[in-house]
């Protein structure tokens, strides 16, 4: 804490500036308006955005990925039938299946990428924005603000919900397969997820500042 | 229209961004954290062009069993086949199911490939100190950063097979080790793209700045 208060007295930070993190080309902020980008002149990143959505639209958005989340673990992705009997898929199943079969690594992939990563992905938004709501700042924000940015190119229920469908396609020579419930939650997911993803965490840090 | 002034660079002006949340700082010690998230202050990442590399590297050598070994083994009746990624874009191919196989093909075949030969031509360029269209260089970075995950597809395309099967009874299916070997490039071409820093393609076109001429904006 003693350092951290030295840090604050002796760094000069420039609240007025905005450097690429793509080409290290310093600019001046401006406002935004909502749904506007700033991209940097130099090599047209993007320097920062403001989204459409506030932090109560994203609060909103946030619940409601994760009353879908539940549905699509707990619903049957798809169920199959050939010769009377029928089989259902879960991504439980998925897993387990995979590792008894002798690839863990895949079981583990998969129990990543589709399960936990999305999972902590929602409470850590749910941590940050009702922070950021209550105004306050807890203590474990900041590791929760490097959580959220460390998870989001491993969370991967979109590819998921693709290879689903591809593999649906290829079964469906060999047998009924018939999409479920569960299927279509991963769906209503992955545009759910996007939709958070449009919104600038960095925001958070700035709403802070004022 | 008015000559636009040349955009100054931070670290010719003793500005750093913080990595992890932005916040711009002016001239700090080394390493010092970030006054607002605490993360440490660089103004590249750390030992980027070797860890890019080491990553690249692994992922290279692990395509070759990624795509020589089967990533299904099937038993129906009293048949026995074993795919590989290859054989399953062709059967998919002659069964009629074209744009599927074309997913599959470019998903697994493609993306990886274009991937790690772009990062490679990337990293090689920086070393050499290339000034050659760093623009266009930069956004193929970014093309990189976007399309690295999607990948992951074939996997869980061939684990979802495999879990159908497993509790039924239509057939047998066991993955292959291909499957993990699959995984592991694209998690490894993952994260030598994170790892590669893509300011360094900067450094190399533009001379750094002489202090006298160069301003903070105001």
């Amino acid at each position: 804490m003693d350092m951290k208060a030295r840090a604050l007295t002796t760094l000069r930070i420039r609240t007025d500036l905005a450097v690429c993190e793509h080409c290290d080309s310093v600019h001046q902020r401006g406002r935004l308006a909502p749904g506007e980008a700033a991209d940097c002149r130099v090599c047209g990143a993007t320097l920062y955005r403001r989204s459409r959505l506030d932090v109560d639209a994203m609060l909103a958005l946030t619940i409601a990925a994760a009353i879908v989340f539940v549905l699509a673990n707990a619903a049957p992705i798809v169920t199959m039938q050939s010769g009377g009997v029928t089989t259902r898929g879960w991504l439980g199943s998925i897993v387990a299946a995979a590792w008894d079969s002798g690839v863990g690594p895949v079981a583990a992939i998969a129990a990543a990428t589709v399960f936990l990563f999305p999972l902590a992905q929602l409470s850590l938004y749910l941590f940050v924005l009702s922070a950021s709501k209550l105004d306050a700042r807890p203590p474990g924000f900041a590791a929760a603000m490097h959580g959220l940015r460390y998870l989001r190119p491993w969370s991967m229920v979109e590819v998921f919900l693709i290879g689903i469908l591809v593999s649906i396609v290829k079964m469906s020579s060999l047998a009924k397969v018939t999409p479920e419930a569960g299927l279509w939650g991963f769906g209503v997911l992955t545009i759910l997820l996007t939709a958070l993803g449009t919104f600038e965490l960095r925001a958070l840090w700035d709403a802070h500042d004022d | 229209m008015t000559e636009p002034l040349p955009i100054p660079r931070g670290a010719a002006i003793g500005l750093i961004g913080c990595h992890a949340c932005g916040l711009v700082v002016e001239r700090p010690p080394p390493n010092a954290h970030c006054p607002r998230c605490g993360s440490l202050l660089h103004a590249r990442k750390p030992e980027s062009l070797s860890r890019a590399w080491a990553c690249l590297v692994a992922a290279f050598i692990l395509y070759i069993p990624a795509n020589l070994l089967p990533v299904l083994h099937s038993t129906k009746l009293f048949e026995h086949w074993s795919d590989t990624i290859m054989s399953g874009v062709v059967s998919l191919w002659t069964d009629g199911s074209y744009d599927l196989a074309i997913i599959v093909f470019t998903a697994s075949v493609v993306v990886p490939l274009l991937k790690m030969g772009a990062l490679a031509l990337l990293l090689i360029q920086v070393q050499r100190g290339s000034g050659y269209l760093p623009r266009e260089r930069t956004r193929l970075y970014r093309v990189l950063e976007f399309i690295g995950q999607w990948s992951m597809l074939d996997v869980f395309a061939v684990a979802l097979l495999i879990a159908l099967v497993h509790f039924g009874t239509l057939a047998d299916a066991k993955p292959g080790t291909g499957i993990v070997a699959f995984g592991a490039v694209v998690v490894l071409t993952m994260l030598a793209t994170m790892s590669f820093d893509p300011r360094l393609i900067w450094d190399a076109t533009r001379p750094p700045p002489r202090r006298a001429t160069d301003r903070l904006p105001t």
